[in-house]
C-alpha cells in the first residue's frame, strides 16, 4: 500500500516537474496568488497603453518637424502659441498621470487587503525555520507527540486556511511559492505570519528568494496540496516513529547510520539518532526529493548525496561520508525503508 | 555451421570462465574506504622496525583559513563540545581557553584527543566525524586560547555573547608539566 | 584696465592674444608626473573621473558577461558558488560605486558645472582632486581584494547577518565596507565643490531663475549626496564595528536588529539611484533643447520636478523591504510615495516630448541616444510602477523581474544619457567631432543587445527565477530564456568596442570642431574647444536662460579681475551679484598626499585597530600641509572700480 502511494506521488511529482507552470506567478493555484495575478494584468494593460501612447507621442514629435541639415538649424525665437498649447498638453498629461497612479494605488491597497485578509479560528499552522540551506517544517501542537517535524516538503489539506509562522536559524532567507502567494522573508530575531489557502490538489514548487550564501541556488521546497483525508493519513504517518527495518541489508544500514557520522546531525525517531542540526530523516522515504529539492529521492541520488554532498552542493553543511561500498548500499536501503 | 559438440564445449568453457571470475580476481586498487583502519586499537606496545611512534602532523592547514576556523567554531557548537567544555571555560571538561593543555596544545595533539578520546570522559569521535572536521575543530580550539593570528580567529557570534571574541583573546602561551611557558614553534 | 569686450570675444579666443598668454601663464598646471599629481583644474580632474569610471564600466561588464555565461546552461560548471558570489557582488558594487556615481555625478559634474557657470575653476579645487584620489584608492581596495580572493561575496548591499561576523569570516565584507567609506567620502567632497560652485561662482546675471537645468540638477544632487551618503557610511560603519570590534548593532540575540541595517542602507540606496538617474535626465534636458532648436518647454515645471524628485527620493526607501513583513499600513504609505515620485519624472518626460513636438528636431548622433533613452527608461519606469505595488512586489521582489527593471532604469536612465553626453561634449573636451557613422553603429548594436538581454529577464522573473543563483536545475524550464538573455551580451560588447574605436580614432583624426558645433545655448560653448587652462578669456555675464541664443551682441563681460594671480569672482547665491574676489589655490601636491595617508589609515583599520592611532598623525601632517595659510598676494589690489562696463 505504501509502495503504491509512494509510486503514485513520485509519478505526480514527475508530471508536475514537466509542467512549466508549476512555479509561475501568473499560474495561480491559490486565491492569494490569484488576486495578485489579477492586479498584475490590470496594471500591465494600463501601463502598456501608457507605453504605446508615449512612444507614439515621441515618434510623432520627432517626425513632425524634423529637419535634416549638416549644420545647426536656426533657433525658433518665440512661439507663444506653441508654448501655450504645450503647456496645456503637459498639464493634461500630468493630470491623467495623477489619476492613473491614484487608481493603481487604490487597487493595490485593495488587493493587498484581499491577500492579507484570510483568517480563521482553525487553521493548519506550520512553522517554517530557514537554515543554510534547507527548510525546517514543523506542525506545532500543544501536545509534543502530536508535533510533526519534517523538512523541505510541506503538505496542506485543500480548502483549509494555512498560517505559516516564520523564523530563521542563521541568515535571512525568503519563502516563496509563486503559484501560492507572495514571498515572506525569514528574519532571525523576528517571527511573522502569513496565510494562504489552496483549493485544488497539486504540487507547487518554491525556492529561497533572499541571497543566503553558497547554496542559495539549491534551497527549494515544495507544497503538496491534497485532500483532507490524504493529509490526515500523511500526518499520522509522519507522527509515527521510524519503522524497524525488515531486510538484513536495511538492518545493517541502520547499524552503519548509528555508528558513523550520520547520527551526529540527523534525527530518526525511534533510534538513538536525535541531533537537530540537519533535516529530520524519520520519514525521508516519504518525500519526493532530497537535498532541498535538488535531487530526486532515488537510490542512486541518495547514494551520491550521502557519499559526497559537496560535489552536488559545494559548501553545504553536510560532510562527505566515505563509506565502504557495501555499507553505502546498506545505508541507502535503510533510508529507503523509512516511509 | 558449428558442430554440435563444439557448441557444447564452448558453453562449458564459458561457464567455467564466468564461474571462476571472483576467485581469480586481482584487486589492485583498494577502494579508499577500505584503507581506513576502522575500530582498531593498539594493545601491544611493540611495533615492527625501530618502534618509533609517529608524531602527529605539526601543522593544520585549516588554521590558515578564516573560513576553516569559522567552520570549526560552528562544529564546536553543533557537536555539543560546549556541553562539557562550555565556550572555553570548561565545566565537566577542562577549560580550553587557558594555558593548561593536559594532552598537548599542538594541532596534532588536539586532533588526536578528539579522535582517540581521553580518560575521564572525553569521547572518541573516530568514525563519528570526518577527519577534516576534527582538524577544523582543533584549529578553533587553539583560537580560543588566542594562539591563532587575529585575522583568522573568529569575531563575535550571532548568539548571546558570554565572552569576548576569540580574535580579541590575548595569547595564552601554553605551559607544559613544568609550569614554564613552552616555546611555540 | 581694458574696455569691456563683447561676450563673443570668448568665442574668438585663439590663445594668441596678450591677455590669453598672460592668463595661460597664470593658470597653467605643471607638467610631468609631479604635475599630474598636483593638478587641480576641474577639466583635467573631470576627465580623469570619466576615464577611470569608464574603465570600471568595462570591468563590471566583463563580470556581467561571466555571469551570463555561467547561467546559459543549467548546472553549468564555469564558476562554482564561491567565485560566482564574488563575481555578482563585484559586478553590482563596481557598477554602482565605481562607475555610475563617479561618471554621472562626479565626472560630468566636475567637468561641466564650472563651464556652465562661467567660472575659471571649480570651488575648492584641492578638495576636488582629493576626492578623485580617494575614489581611486577605494577602487584599488575593492579590486585588489577581488584579485587576492578577498573580494566581497555578500551581494552589493551586503545584508546582515550574512555579511556579519558569524557568517562571513575573513575580511571580504570588511573590504566592501571600507570601499563604501572611500567612495562616499569622495562623493561628499565633490558634492561640496559642485554645490559651492553653483551657489557662489555663477556668472553675474545668472540668477537662479536663469540657471541651466543641468546646474539645478547638480545642485539638487549635491544636497541629496550630502544627506544620503552619511546613511550608508553609518550602515557600513556599524557593520565594520560589529565585525571587527564586537558590537551588537545587528545581533538579535543581544538586542540588535537585522532590519536596522536594511533601513539604514536603503535610506541611502534609494536616493543613490536618483543620484545616478537625475544627471542623466539633466543631460536629456540639455540635449532635447539643443536638438529641437528651441528653448525647452516647461523650464519651471522641470526644475520643480528635479527638486521634487530629490526630496521624494528620500521618502520611498521601504519599497525595497516590502517582503520583510512590516505592517500593511506602513507599506501602503511607501506605495503611495513610490507612485507619487512618478509624477515629477513624468512631468519631465512630457516637457521633453512637448519641446520636440513644438521645435524642429535635428536628429544628430547625441539625439539618437536621447530617443534610446526615451524607449528604455520608459519601460524601466513603467515596470517600476508595478514594483511600487506591494502585492505585485511580493511576487517579483528578488527575482529577475527586478533585475530587468533596474537595468532598464539604470542603463536607460544613466548609460544612454551618458553616451549622449559623451558624444555631445566630445567636441568641447577634445576639439574634434566623434565619427557619426561609428556612433550610429554603436547605438544600434548596444540598443538591440540591451533589449535582447534585459527584456527577456522580465519573463524569467515571472517564471520564478530568483536573483543571485549561481545555477538552476534542468527541470526549471529556464534555460531557453537564459540562452536568449546571454546572447544579447555579444551585441552589447560589439557596441562598446565600436565606441572605444570611435573615441580613439576621433581623438587623433576626427573632424575639427569649432567652439559650438551643435549650436547650443550654454556658456560652455562660448569658449574654445578644448578649454584653455583659464577656461574663459573674459569671465562672462548673462541676461537670459539660454545665453548664446538670447543674450545681445553687446552682453558685457567682467573686468577688474587680475590676470597675474588666479583671481576668481564670488557672487551672490540667489541673483549672482558680484560680491568679492577670491584666489584659487593653484596646483598642490597635498590632496594626493592626504589621500594616500587617509587611504592607508582606512585600509589598515581593516586589519588592526592600531592603524587608527598610527595613521592619524600622518593624516594630520598632510592636512596641515594642505591647510597651511597662503598669505597675501604680493601686489596690492586696486580698489574702487566698477565690476561691469
Amino acid at each position: 500500500m505504501n509502495a503504491t502511494r509512494n509510486l503514485a506521488s513520485h509519478l505526480l511529482a514527475q508530471a508536475q516537474a514537466l509542467d512549466p507552470g508549476h512555479h509561475h506567478m501568473l499560474h495561480p493555484a491559490a486565491p492569494q496568488a490569484g488576486h495578485i495575478e489579477w492586479l498584475y494584468w490590470f496594471t500591465f494593460w494600463i501601463l502598456f497603453a501608457v507605453f504605446v501612447l508615449m512612444i507614439a507621442a515621441v515618434t510623432r514629435a520627432g517626425a513632425k518637424n524634423r529637419v535634416v541639415a549638416s549644420s545647426p538649424f536656426p533657433i525658433t525665437e518665440k512661439d507663444e502659441e506653441g508654448d501655450r498649447r504645450a503647456g496645456w498638453a503637459v498639464g493634461a498629461a500630468i493630470g491623467i498621470t495623477v489619476i492613473t497612479l491614484f487608481i493603481i494605488l487604490v487597487l493595490s491597497v485593495i488587493t493587498g487587503k484581499r491577500v492579507e485578509g484570510l483568517t480563521s479560528k482553525n487553521p493548519v499552522t506550520i512553522q517554517i525555520t530557514g537554515h543554510q540551506w534547507w527548510w525546517e517544517v514543523t506542525y506545532p501542537n500543544p501536545q509534543a507527540d502530536q508535533t510533526v517535524t519534517t523538512a523541505n516538503e510541506i503538505h496542506v489539506p485543500v480548502g483549509t486556511p494555512v498560517v505559516v509562522l516564520t523564523n530563521s536559524k542563521d541568515v535571512i532567507h525568503s519563502f516563496w511559492a509563486p503559484n501560492i502567494t507572495g514571498k515572506r522573508d525569514l528574519l532571525p530575531g523576528y517571527s511573522s505570519a502569513f496565510w494562504f489557502q489552496i483549493d485544488q490538489p497539486g504540487m507547487y514548487h518554491g525556492q529561497c528568494a533572499e541571497f543566503c550564501g553558497l547554496q542559495h541556488a539549491h534551497m527549494g521546497f515544495s507544497i503538496i496540496a491534497e485532500s483532507v483525508d490524504d493529509f490526515q493519513v500523511w500526518k499520522q504517518q509522519q507522527l509515527k516513529a521510524a519503522a524497524d527495518p525488515s531486510s538484513s541489508e536495511a538492518i545493517r544500514g541502520r547499524e552503519v547510520f548509528l555508528t558513523h557520522a550520520c547520527l551526529m546531525c540527523h534525527t530518526i525517531r525511534g533510534t538513538d539518532a536525535g541531533s537537530r542540526l540537519g533535516p529530520d530523516l524519520t520519514h525521508v522515504a516519504s518525500r519526493n526529493m532530497i537535498a532541498a529539492e535538488t535531487l530526486p529521492n532515488t537510490a542512486g541520488a541518495l547514494a551520491g548525496w550521502v557519499i559526497d554532498p559537496q560535489r552536488i552542493k559545494p559548501g553545504t553543511q553536510m560532510s562527505p561520508n566515505p563509506l565502504a561500498p557495501d555499507d553505502l548500499q546498506a545505508v541507502v536501503a535503510y533510508l529507503q525503508s523509512l516511509h | 555451421m558449428i558442430h554440435h559438440n563444439l557448441q557444447l564445449a564452448i558453453l562449458l568453457v564459458a561457464t567455467a570462465v564466468l564461474a571462476s571470475c571472483s576467485r581469480e580476481d586481482r584487486i589492485l586498487r583498494q577502494p579508499p574506504s577500505a584503507n581506513q583502519t576502522l575500530n582498531t586499537i593498539q594493545i601491544s606496545g611493540l611495533n615492527p622496525g625501530a618502534n618509533l611512534i609517529p608524531t602527529p602532523p605539526s601543522s593544520n592547514m585549516y588554521e590558515e583559513s578564516a573560513y576553516g576556523v569559522s567552520e570549526g567554531q560552528k562544529l564546536f557548537e553543533a557537536y555539543n563540545c560546549v556541553g562539557c567544555h562550555a565556550h572555553g571555560g570548561g565545566g565537566i571538561g577542562p577549560p580550553l581557553m587557558d594555558r593548561n593543555w593536559i594532552y598537548g596544545s599542538e594541532p596534532g595533539n588536539i586532533f588526536a584527543t578528539i579522535m582517540q578520546g581521553r580518560p575521564n570522559g572525553m569521547p572518541s569521535f573516530r568514525n563519528r566525524i570526518p577527519e577534516y572536521q576534527a582538524w577544523e575543530i582543533a584549529a578553533y580550539v587553539r583560537s580560543m586560547a588566542g594562539l591563532l593570528p587575529k585575522g583568522v580567529s573568529p569575531n563575535r557570534t550571532d548568539q548571546m555573547n558570554i565572552k569576548p571574541a576569540e580574535s580579541s583573546m590575548p595569547e595564552q602561551v601554553p605551559t607544559g608539566i613544568t609550569g614554564v611557558p613552552e616555546k611555540r614553534k | 584696465m581694458a574696455r569691456a569686450e563683447p561676450i563673443f570675444a570668448n568665442d574668438q579666443d585663439t590663445g594668441q592674444s596678450e591677455l590669453a598668454q598672460r592668463l595661460a601663464r597664470t593658470w597653467r598646471q605643471p607638467k610631468g608626473l609631479w604635475g599630474w599629481l598636483c593638478n587641480t583644474h576641474h577639466t583635467d580632474i573631470g576627465v580623469r573621473f570619466m576615464v577611470t569610471a569608464f574603465v570600471f564600466l568595462v570591468l563590471g561588464g566583463i563580470l556581467a558577461a561571466m555571469i551570463r555565461l555561467q547561467l546559459i546552461r543549467p548546472e553549468n560548471s564555469l564558476m562554482g558558488p564561491d567565485l560566482y558570489n564574488q563575481v555578482f557582488t563585484m559586478h553590482g558594487s563596481t557598477m554602482i560605486f565605481l562607475f555610475a556615481v563617479p561618471m554621472m555625478f562626479q565626472g560630468f559634474g566636475v567637468y561641466i558645472v564650472p563651464l556652465m557657470c562661467g567660472a575659471r575653476n571649480i570651488a575648492f579645487p584641492r578638495l576636488n582632486a582629493f576626492s578623485y584620489y580617494l575614489y581611486v584608492g577605494g577602487a584599488l581596495v575593492l579590486w585588489g581584494g577581488f584579485l587576492t580572493n578577498t573580494g566581497p561575496d555578500v551581494g552589493w548591499f551586503a545584508y546582515v547577518p550574512l555579511s556579519g561576523p558569524a557568517y562571513s569570516p575573513g575580511h571580504r565584507a570588511d573590504i566592501w565596507s571600507q570601499m563604501i567609506t572611500f567612495t562616499e567620502v569622495s562623493a561628499l567632497g565633490v558634492a561640496i565643490c559642485i554645490a559651492t560652485t553653483i551657489l557662489r561662482h555663477r556668472a553675474p546675471g545668472m540668477t537662479l531663475n536663469r540657471m541651466p537645468i543641468m546646474l539645478w540638477e547638480k545642485l539638487v544632487i549635491s544636497i541629496a549626496v550630502i544627506f544620503a551618503m552619511p546613511a550608508v557610511m553609518v550602515a557600513s560603519g556599524l557593520l565594520l564595528l560589529d565585525r571587527l570590534v564586537g558590537t551588537h548593532f545587528f545581533n538579535p540575540a543581544e538586542g540588535g536588529d537585522v532590519l536596522l541595517y536594511q533601513h539604514l542602507f536603503w535610506f541611502f540606496g534609494h536616493p543613490e539611484v536618483y543620484i545616478i538617474f537625475l544627471p542623466g535626465a539633466a543631460i536629456i534636458s540639455t540635449l532635447v533643447e539643443c536638438f529641437s532648436r528651441r528653448r525647452i518647454v516647461g523650464y519651471t515645471p522641470i526644475v520643480v520636478s528635479v527638486v521634487a524628485t530629490g526630496f521624494l527620493g528620500f521618502s520611498v526607501w521601504v519599497h525595497h523591504m516590502f517582503a520583510t513583513g512590516l505592517p500593511q499600513l506602513s507599506e501602503s504609505f511607501f506605495t503611495a510615495a513610490s507612485l507619487m515620485i512618478v509624477i515629477p519624472t513624468g512631468t519631465q518626460f512630457f516637457c521633453w516630448v512637448a519641446t520636440i513636438w513644438y521645435g524642429h528636431l535635428q536628429l544628430r548622433l547625441p539625439m539618437l541616444w536621447c530617443f534610446g533613452f526615451f524607449f528604455v527608461f520608459l519601460i524601466g519606469g513603467l515596470s517600476g510602477v508595478m514594483l511600487a505595488s506591494v502585492p505585485i512586489d511580493l511576487q517579483v521582489h528578488d527575482t529577475y523581474f527586478v533585475v530587468a527593471h533596474f537595468h532598464y532604469v539604470l542603463i536607460g536612465g544613466a548609460l544612454f544619457p551618458m553616451f549622449a553626453g559623451i558624444y555631445f561634449w566630445f567636441p568641447k573636451m577634445t576639439g574634434r567631432m566623434a565619427n557619426a557613422t561609428l556612433g550610429k553603429w554603436h547605438f544600434w548594436l548596444f540598443f538591440i543587445g540591451f533589449n535582447i538581454t534585459f527584456f527577456t529577464l522580465h519573463f524569467l522573473g515571472l517564471r520564478g527565477m530568483p536573483r543571485r543563483v549561481y545555477t538552476y536545475g534542468p527541470d526549471m524550464h529556464w534555460q531557453a530564456l537564459n540562452v536568449v538573455a546571454s546572447s544579447g551580451v555579444v551585441f552589447m560588447t560589439a557596441g562598446l568596442l565600436v565606441f572605444l574605436a570611435n573615441v580613439f580614432r576621433s581623438v587623433r583624426v576626427g573632424e575639427i570642431a569649432g567652439n559650438n558645433p551643435w549650436g547650443d545655448a550654454g556658456l560652455e560653448w562660448s569658449m574654445s574647444s578644448p578649454p584653455r587652462p583659464y577656461n574663459f578669456l573674459h569671465v562672462p555675464t548673462v541676461s537670459g536662460r539660454d545665453p548664446l541664443w538670447e543674450d545681445p551682441p553687446n552682453q558685457p563681460v567682467v573686468v577688474g579681475l587680475r590676470d597675474d594671480i588666479r583671481e576668481i569672482l564670488v557672487t551672490h547665491s540667489l541673483d549672482a551679484d558680484p560680491q568679492h574676489k577670491d584666489e584659487d589655490p593653484g596646483p598642490s601636491i597635498w590632496p594626493f598626499l592626504s589621500a594616500v595617508t587617509v587611504s592607508a589609515a582606512f585600509v589598515g583599520s581593516i586589519f588592526t585597530p592600531w592603524a587608527v592611532p598610527i595613521g592619524a598623525p600622518f593624516v594630520i601632517v598632510t592636512l596641515i600641509g594642505w591647510l597651511w595659510p597662503r598669505g597675501q598676494s604680493p601686489t596690492p589690489r586696486p580698489t574702487g572700480e566698477s565690476w561691469l562696463h
